[in-house]
């Protein structure tokens, strides 16, 4: 448990993020793809953050939570109040307000969106404003012990709630129309490729810190915690841990990792609205699990990409389709490879070994003497 | 002559669930260095008193101490787990996913927090302890193996290996033998006898070859109805009239 790759992991995490980080932007510069398809690329990773944020909470921790979506429109719209502010004059109405306060009659900006101005205020809210209400939320939660389906049925409340509230007007939070028509960041400009990629290349590193981390996670004995309160939380009570201090640590680590993924996800699509905020939302993010491998930390990336290439496929060539055949997937995934695409190659040698074995061999030999 | 101090004691403890009442008035007394079975038949309560003193459930009314100067009453599970309360459950609760090294490693001593976990090292003296508590319960060749691909007497094993790991000062080991070949029982009851002394230890048992194993010159509670019904040697309590009674279920001619 205490290495952080093995050398077969390594290998493999290695070729993943080389060619994330270094042949796909390097392909795109030399026109080899065109810059939409990276654009579309940084939209998936960050699908592939907000996937792992999924994971560590139900493949690790066994909460299923469906409020990761919201987590990440969160982050969305910190980022998004940053770049509102950053397209200055150049808006509709040629004022210093966004024009959606113009629109609703503000000739002043409200004090809440003033300290925006600065990207590393934003930045800090990012982190902290979810971070918080994961906190508060979990604290809740956790400490009267509610757990599995009433834990995701609240997390989904909370969610719906948040949309609501975002959806009114009086919020000035631009309402059901959220924020667009975004500019600049950091002195960049956002539609050019040169901007698209380094944004890229910011999801991608962003990705590979997010995927350290988590895998840091793992082989700590806060790791070993974590994934026995999935097993058995009672005894981990009954070993004087208090599952729900532990619960919450994950939930809040999740939170602000969802929300991460959420901050590179709006300059990215250019939009952010609360329709983002809901609960179908987060519950693809668990089909993207469920189908790359929960409970590892590359099913996840593997999961959000492969769905959402099929998804992008699918969409345009059988748009009145698209939600039958993600969940005919994940009907099969559940029921045929119930460790998702990483679990296949295990599934298959073990299918292999099966047939060759006699009958009367067929008897279990533990999977478990682990190298 | 001043009065030994109590491990363990709990007074006029009630508790019912939507009317049934499955603790009635019951005290029990325990001193260090017991080793102490509970037998009754089913229904008697057993599992529920242990409930009770580990904070599983708290009772209607009566008060547990634990050393005379904790009172486990208003304490959760963990909170009275680290004041040294260990407990094994009557079907065998340990992490199936992990190993068995990992198992016992998550039990031993010392810190519970979240923080320290992160960057938590086994200390030297507790790499050396993992062997040897292996060693006890039998486990040396498997501790690499995921404790769900035990067998069902390895898995009971391991959970007491657990209570070992955290040094409790109780231990409460309900129904070792559930479920054991007679060879895996009997070598349980060997387990047990050789803690016996560094530990204090109350057992829960219904097989009567078992208890007599372990319970040679100590003291049996028999419990009935949830309240104790008589109490002393296991010769004592087998010729007991009323226990007799409540486990034939026959009326006692001398009544």
């Amino acid at each position: 448990m205490n290495t952080l790759l093995t050398k077969r992991e390594g290998i493999g995490f290695g070729v993943v993020f080389f060619i994330l980080l270094v042949v796909m932007p390097v392909a795109e510069a030399t026109k080899l793809i065109d810059p939409f398809t990276l654009n579309t690329w940084g939209k998936y990773l960050c699908y592939a953050i907000l996937a792992i944020s999924v994971d560590i909470l139900w493949g690790y921790t066994g909460l299923l939570s469906l409020g990761q979506a919201l987590f990440f429109t969160l982050g969305g719209y910190m980022m998004g109040m940053h770049l509102m502010l950053m397209i200055g004059k150049l808006g509709q109405y040629k004022s210093d307000l966004p024009d959606f306060l113009v629109f609703l009659g503000h000739t002043s900006l409200p004090t809440i969106w003033k300290p925006f101005y600065s990207f590393p205020f934003a930045l800090l809210m990012v982190i902290l404003l979810p971070g918080l209400l994961a906190a508060v939320f979990g604290f809740l939660a956790f400490r009267s012990r509610i757990k599995g389906v009433y834990f995701s049925i609240l997390t989904q409340a909370l969610t719906y709630g948040a949309a609501l509230l975002f959806f009114q007007n009086d919020m000035l939070m631009g309402g059901n129309n959220g924020f667009t028509d975004f500019r600049t960041l950091l002195g960049m400009d956002l539609r050019s490729p040169g901007g698209q990629r380094s944004l890229y290349l910011a999801t991608g590193l962003l990705l590979l810190c997010i995927f350290l981390f988590c895998k840091w996670l793992t082989i700590t004995k806060f790791g070993l915690i974590q994934r026995a309160v999935r097993d058995s939380e009672t005894r981990v009570l009954f070993s004087g841990y208090s599952a729900a201090n532990f619960k919450l640590f994950v939930f809040v680590v999740a939170s602000v990792i969802a929300a991460l993924g959420g901050m590179l996800f709006v300059p990215q699509v250019g939009i952010i609205n609360p329709s983002e905020m809901n609960t179908e939302h987060s519950l693809e993010a668990v089909v993207w699990c469920a189908v790359g491998g929960r409970g590892t930390l590359i099913g996840p990336i593997i999961g959000a990409v492969s769905v959402n290439i099929l998804k992008s496929w699918a969409t345009r060539a059988y748009p009145d389709w698209w939600l039958i055949i993600l969940g005919v997937t994940f009907i099969l995934v559940v029921l045929f490879m119930p460790r998702g695409i990483v679990g296949l190659p295990d599934q298959i040698k073990g299918l292999l070994n099966r047939m060759k074995r006699k009958p009367s061999e067929t008897a279990e030999i533990p999977t478990a003497i682990a190298p | 002559m001043s009065r030994t101090p109590m491990l363990l004691s709990a007074e006029g403890l009630n508790k019912s669930f939507s009317g049934f009442q499955a603790i009635k008035d019951l005290s029990f007394y325990l001193e260090h260095g017991e080793l102490r079975t509970v037998i009754g038949p089913n229904g008697a309560g057993k599992t529920t008193f242990l409930d009770l003193i580990t904070g599983r459930t708290k009772p209607d009314s009566g008060t547990i101490e634990f050393e005379d100067e904790h009172n486990l009453l208003p304490m959760n599970e963990f909170e009275i787990y680290r004041l040294g309360i260990g407990r094994k459950f009557q079907t065998p609760t340990v992490y199936t996913d992990h190993t068995v090294l990992e198992n016992l490693q998550l039990s031993l001593a010392g810190s519970r927090g979240v923080f320290r976990s992160l960057f938590a090292r086994l200390k030297s003296e507790e790499r050396d302890r993992l062997p040897e508590i292996l060693k006890t319960i039998k486990l040396t060749d498997r501790a690499q193996w995921k404790a769900g691909a035990l067998a069902h007497g390895q898995k009971q094993w391991l959970e007491i290996g657990m209570l070992l790991a955290q040094d409790a000062k109780l231990l409460l080991v309900d129904e070792p033998a559930a479920g054991m070949t007679d060879e895996e029982t009997h070598r349980t009851g060997e387990l047990l006898l050789s803690l016996a002394g560094n530990h204090t230890i109350v057992v829960i048992e219904h097989d009567m070859t078992f208890v007599r194993q372990i319970s040679e010159g100590r003291r049996v509670t028999v419990l009935h109805q949830g309240s104790v019904l008589c109490d002393g040697s296991v010769d004592h309590v087998q010729n007991d009239e009323r226990v007799i009674e409540v486990y034939l279920g026959r009326k006692s001619k001398a009544s």
